[in-house]
């Protein structure tokens, strides 16, 4: 267990892309914070660490990797987390997150963020290495839910059974991604809101929202629509429960004006609003 | 099956090996196994795109995607990051197009390029201090994101054009081979044809030898006053060009 703990952060950001560098350079841009992919900042330098260090000192920043491989059965690469505290010991984060899943084994490694089975084992070999991680960062980690398209026959139990636990060993907390929550109960046949009920909420400290596409069979994670009302429904029903939390929007893909992203951050403030009175 | 069998077995799915993948996933799983496939290898293609952005407009669409399907079947990715993966992509590009040179050295410039676009900061040398060096003793640093690249066709105006959205001049061989280099200047990545003994002065000094000593052994190459101009003259652009992080 980290001795540490992450205090919460209430708030309303988005992610740094590269076609809004310049707004957050010259512009008062009206968010709480800004989230930005690990690695696109792990170079040795240049303009990426340039920007970054420009906005770190206007805004708390969340960094968010997809590198990691946290469910890896051989352990996770040094060399990587070690560029990875360098940039944390760099920006000081608000906190450091991944995600539930794994990319490489081996030399083998596929930059996808592929599907972990819901096995003792698994849940060994995740706590394990997060363990590992969070000594290796001095700093409990935040792990996301990732969008999935096949569950494994050998599955013990639920994915939010398995988060539940994975939190109660480790320390660690959780970024819930309301929309892969969607996109994998649409794919893999669970109910989103036996997902809500299930999640340890105490331990979230960031909502992911984005939207998605219909693929040949599956609801596709490609982040390049915007957050359809499914996915705004259920913001609604967790958000009551979660208390100070950090919530974004993601978008990766046809990626718009800064301006339609925080009038659709506008939304998610609204809606926060509104079920938080409701609840009062 | 173990957790580590498994995802051995997943990833040699999707590097299309026998593997016993289909069994272990549920019974309808087969369109979630389609997504990741098609994920793994799409999502190399764009990564290829994104950083060999000229040699795309160069080759077209269907050629590069071609090219870079080959590259991904025999280069599965090893690197911590994604930003590595296309390091090899020159010598794929080499092979496939053999009559074609242009092709390999356009990549190689795109490439050389994007490393130097995040690669390593080092401000460059104040020419102000130039009067106060002892050129007797002087060695010269230059910026960490330096890169010479053999080049035998006019790949550095083909890529210029491209860039400018100007007339993309067709291939040719230069009349003698040549070099480019390729730094960063403050956040911006440049490059520029230079002549081979350019290249060779850059490479003596990168040695660690000294000026005096680099201008000694120009002489004895290519006679004392061809080598005083030549040597001038290198100075006056590597430090116009801000190449020289350090003179010590």
């Amino acid at each position: 267990m980290p001795e540490e703990t992450i205090a919460p952060f209430h708030g309303f950001g988005l992610g740094l892309r590269i076609p809004h560098f310049q707004n957050y350079l010259t512009e008062a841009v009206p968010v709480d914070f800004i989230e930005i992919i690990s690695e696109n900042f792990m170079g040795a330098g240049g303009r990426p660490i340039h920007v970054l260090d420009e906005v770190r000192d206007r805004w708390p920043v969340a960094m968010h990797g997809v590198s990691m491989s946290i469910g890896s059965a051989d352990g996770i690469r040094s060399d990587y987390l070690a560029r990875l505290k360098a940039l944390a010991d760099r920006i000081q984060p608000l906190w450091v997150s991944d995600h539930l899943s794994w990319s490489r084994v081996g030399e083998v490694n596929s930059h996808d963020l592929l599907p972990l089975p819901f096995t003792e084992e698994a849940l060994n070999t995740v706590c394990a290495n997060i363990e590992h991680v969070q000594d290796a960062l001095e700093r409990p980690l935040v792990l996301e839910n990732p969008s999935t398209y096949l569950t494994f026959a050998d599955d013990q139990m639920t994915e939010w059974a398995f988060l539940a636990e994975m939190t109660k060993r480790t320390g660690c907390y959780l970024l819930l991604d309301v929309n892969n929550i969607y996109v994998s109960g649409t794919n893999n046949g669970f109910d989103p809101y036996d997902y809500l009920a299930g999640v340890p909420a105490d331990r979230v400290r960031q909502i992911h929202l984005a939207g998605h596409s219909q693929g040949q069979g599956r609801l596709i994670d490609t982040h390049d629509e915007p957050v359809p009302d499914p996915v705004w429904d259920l913001f609604a029903r967790i958000y009551p429960r979660l208390g100070r939390v950090a919530t974004m929007i993601e978008r990766d893909d046809n990626i718009p004006p800064l301006q339609d992203m925080l009038d659709e951050l506008d939304v998610a403030r609204r809606i926060a609003g509104d079920v938080t009175a409701a609840a009062a | 099956m173990t957790l580590l069998d498994l995802q051995r077995d997943f990833l040699g799915f999707l590097l299309d090996e026998p593997s016993d993948i289909p069994v272990a996933v549920g019974g309808s799983s087969g369109p979630g196994l389609a997504v990741y496939h098609n994920a793994y290898g799409g999502q190399l293609v764009e990564c290829l795109k994104d950083s060999y952005e000229r040699l795309w407009a160069w080759l077209g669409d269907e050629a590069f995607e071609a090219a870079a399907r080959r590259h991904i079947a025999a280069h599965p990715p090893h690197s911590w990051t994604l930003a590595d993966y296309g390091v090899k992509f020159s010598e794929t590009m080499a092979d496939l197009y053999p009559d074609d040179p242009e092709v390999a050295e356009i990549a190689a410039l795109d490439w050389a390029l994007r490393r130097a676009f995040d690669g390593p900061d080092a401000p460059a040398f104040d020419r102000q201090q130039l009067a106060a060096v002892d050129w007797d003793e002087a060695v010269i640093a230059f910026v960490p994101t330096l890169t010479l690249l053999p080049v035998k066709t006019n790949c550095g105006a083909i890529w210029n054009a491209i860039a400018a959205e100007e007339e993309v001049p067709a291939a040719e061989l230069l009349p003698e081979p040549g070099w480019v280099r390729v730094w960063r200047v403050g956040l911006q990545p440049h490059f520029a044809s230079i002549e081979t003994a350019e290249m060779g002065a850059i490479q003596l000094a990168s040695s660690g030898m000294s000026f005096a000593r680099l201008c000694d052994r120009l002489s004895e190459e290519i006679g004392v006053e061809t080598a005083v101009d030549a040597a001038g003259r290198y100075l006056a652009s590597w430090v116009q060009d801000q190449m020289i992080a350090d003179v010590r």
